[in-house]
């Protein structure tokens, strides 16, 4: 079974984020930059259809960006991907990743595609449906369960409003997964060392052009100043409530 | 030129989102100088497709062959494409929910429109559709734009008000049959997760977390939710030592919200729980330790002991609610 685990390179969940005077981008001076938390789940899961459940898989990383995200790269490698690419583009907006990835996807025939629930720097969740739309591949979104049946059947169960929706599907198919999917793993000595000697190509990609232009960044309005109330009589703080029609 | 909702229903009936999403989409709608559209899939009374009009839907299509009664994203997308191929919609707006979010990408790529994911501010039609939209989890704002004539947006829950723009509006049965290969990936059943208030929906969330010490003192965080009519959220570690179930779990890496009023208690306000909860319009902080993080972005704050100052909220509220 071919999967292929697509990993977007994001700033470490502490981080504080500020962006150039100018706002065109992030500053990325002194941040750490991770594997996309939603995205472990998915190379997670991969790892547990080998190790726990004896299925025969590859499992190759992909990444579109710079060759920054090589760091990230090693380290699904070292987590347990066979091998790694990654599309020497800048990644620009959600369409230009997509056609990226289903550009390279598609004469390769992987059985799953996982990618993140969104990304956490740019969260639009739009990056896997794309995909699966180019594609002509089924879906399914913000999966927290996915097990394999026989000759191909797959059934997950998805996050939906109130509730977890329970969905039968086939393979090939997307995945976008969130917590639930697996447990991260910790890359292991051995499995670092293994991850030098493992292949990471370079390809150029399919010079895909970005729909959706950012003009700037800005940050969220600031709080005004904290109202404290006593705790002694903290019934003032719902007549506070009440008298701004808030409950 | 029009534009379209996408008006999506939980179990035949429109939710609030809905409805912000179909005053957004009027507004768009008047920005451009044509009418409002809405396509529904699946079951819904008449009644209630007409109850569109009063949010400005002039028209609305009504794709309802029982195929759609369970919900697959190939399906939903090729009928909602089809309806906006038939009007040339410029825009096709729906909610930032979870079916939202499965079906607009689909639904861009069959349109060649530009996608955009979760806008909080309206789009310019006369400038490249800019307008605004979170990213950084909350932490950053992007401004953007499109040369592209069409988009598909998803609009984010609570950041755009509902208003009534009452209109006369006509239910047209849109007979659509997805062909079979669309139904590729089919919702078999839904398992409620409480019957309390669905916590991406709920007006106002009360959220506890490590500093109630243990499952046995949820008690009077309950009472208060049922008090305010609020749902029950948590901390990453409380559902991680299973005192809290896992849906409830909010944060960089459970489930990111905004409701209009946040209640924060025994939650020290790490920068992985405040990225899924910092757009919530008001937010309350209860903890004992004053240098908590949490204070820095709440708009009313207690400082002290939440085994004391919770069931003294609760007596307030109840006299509050036996008052009027
Ligand atoms: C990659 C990553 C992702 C993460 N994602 C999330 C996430 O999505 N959501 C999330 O919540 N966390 C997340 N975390 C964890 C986060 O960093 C914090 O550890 C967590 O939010 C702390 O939970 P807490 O506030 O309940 O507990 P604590 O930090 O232990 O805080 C408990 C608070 O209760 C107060 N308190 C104690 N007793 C009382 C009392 N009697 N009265 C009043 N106050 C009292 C204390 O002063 C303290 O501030 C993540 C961490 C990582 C590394």
């Amino acid at each position: 079974m071919k999967i292929l685990v697509c990993i977007s390179h994001v700033p470490d969940t502490t981080t504080k984020i500020q962006f150039q005077e100018d706002g065109s981008a992030l500053n990325s001076t002194g941040v750490t930059f991770v594997i996309n938390p939603y995205d472990e789940y998915g190379l997670s899961r991969a790892l547990d259809f080998q190790e726990k459940e004896g299925k025969q898989v590859s499992i190759t990383a992909l990444s579109v960006g710079g060759k920054e995200v090589e760091a990230t790269l090693r380290k699904a490698l070292a987590i347990g991907a066979e091998s790694a690419v990654r599309v020497d583009k800048p990644a620009l907006d959600s369409y230009q990743v997509a056609k990226e990835i289903a550009e390279y996807a598609e004469p390769r025939e992987f059985d799953i595609i996982f990618m993140g629930k969104e990304s956490i720097d740019f969260n639009s969740a739009m990056v896997p449906g794309l995909v699966a739309e180019m594609l002509g591949m089924p879906f399914v979104s913000f999966a927290t369960d996915m097990q394999l049946g026989e000759e191909g059947a797959v059934t997950l169960k998805r996050e939906v409003d109130g509730g977890v929706e329970v969905v039968e599907s086939q393979l090939p198919i997307v995945v976008s997964c969130q917590k639930g999917m697996a447990e991260w793993r910790i890359p292991k000595m051995r499995g670092i060392m293994a991850a030098r000697k493992k292949p990471l190509a370079v390809i150029s990609g399919a010079n895909a052009e970005e729909q959706l232009a950012t003009t700037s960044f800005s940050y969220p309005p600031a709080k005004g100043d904290t109202v404290y109330i006593d705790a002694d009589a903290p019934e003032k703080l719902i007549d506070n409530l009440i008298e701004k029609g808030i409950i | 030129m029009s534009v379209l909702l996408f008006a999506e229903n939980a179990q035949g009936t429109f939710k609030k989102a809905t409805f912000e999403a179909a005053t957004y989409a009027y507004d768009l709608a008047q920005a451009m100088g044509t009418t409002l559209s809405a396509v529904s899939v699946g079951q819904v009374s008449e009644e209630a497709l007409a109850s569109l009009g009063k949010y400005g839907v002039s028209n609305i299509y009504d794709v309802r062959d029982e195929k759609f009664n369970a919900f697959v994203n190939t399906a939903y997308a090729a009928a909602i494409a089809n309806v906006a191929k038939k009007i040339d919609a410029k825009a096709v707006v729906m909610t930032q929910s979870y079916n939202g979010r499965a079906v607009a990408p689909r639904v861009a790529v069959k349109l060649r429109a530009t996608p955009i994911s979760g806008v909080t501010s309206m789009v310019d039609p006369a400038d490249g559709f800019k307008a605004l939209r979170l990213s950084y989890s909350g932490k950053g704002v992007q401004s953007f734009r499109t040369d592209n004539d069409k988009v598909v947006l998803t609009v984010k829950g609570n950041s755009y008000q509902i208003t009534e723009n009452p209109v006369t509006a006509e239910v047209i049965s849109a007979d659509f049959s997805a062909s079979e290969e669309n139904f590729d990936a089919i919702a078999k059943e839904i398992i409620k997760a409480s019957e309390g208030i669905s916590l991406t929906e709920a007006d106002t969330v009360v959220s506890a977390g490590r500093g109630m010490k243990g499952p046995e003192n949820w008690g009077i965080i309950e009472e208060m939710a049922e008090l305010l009519g609020a749902a029950t959220a948590c901390s990453k570690p409380t559902a991680d030592m299973d005192w809290r179930p896992h849906h409830e779990h909010v944060g960089q890496t459970g489930i990111q919200i905004a409701p209009n009023l946040y209640i924060a208690i025994g939650i020290s306000g790490a920068i992985q729980h405040l990225a899924g909860v910092s757009s919530s319009k008001t937010i309350v902080v209860i903890n004992k330790d004053p240098e908590a993080p949490f204070f820095k972005v709440a708009d009313y704050g207690i400082v002290g002991d939440l085994f004391e100052v919770v069931p003294k909220l609760n007596a307030a509220i109840r006299a509050a609610k036996a008052a009027v």
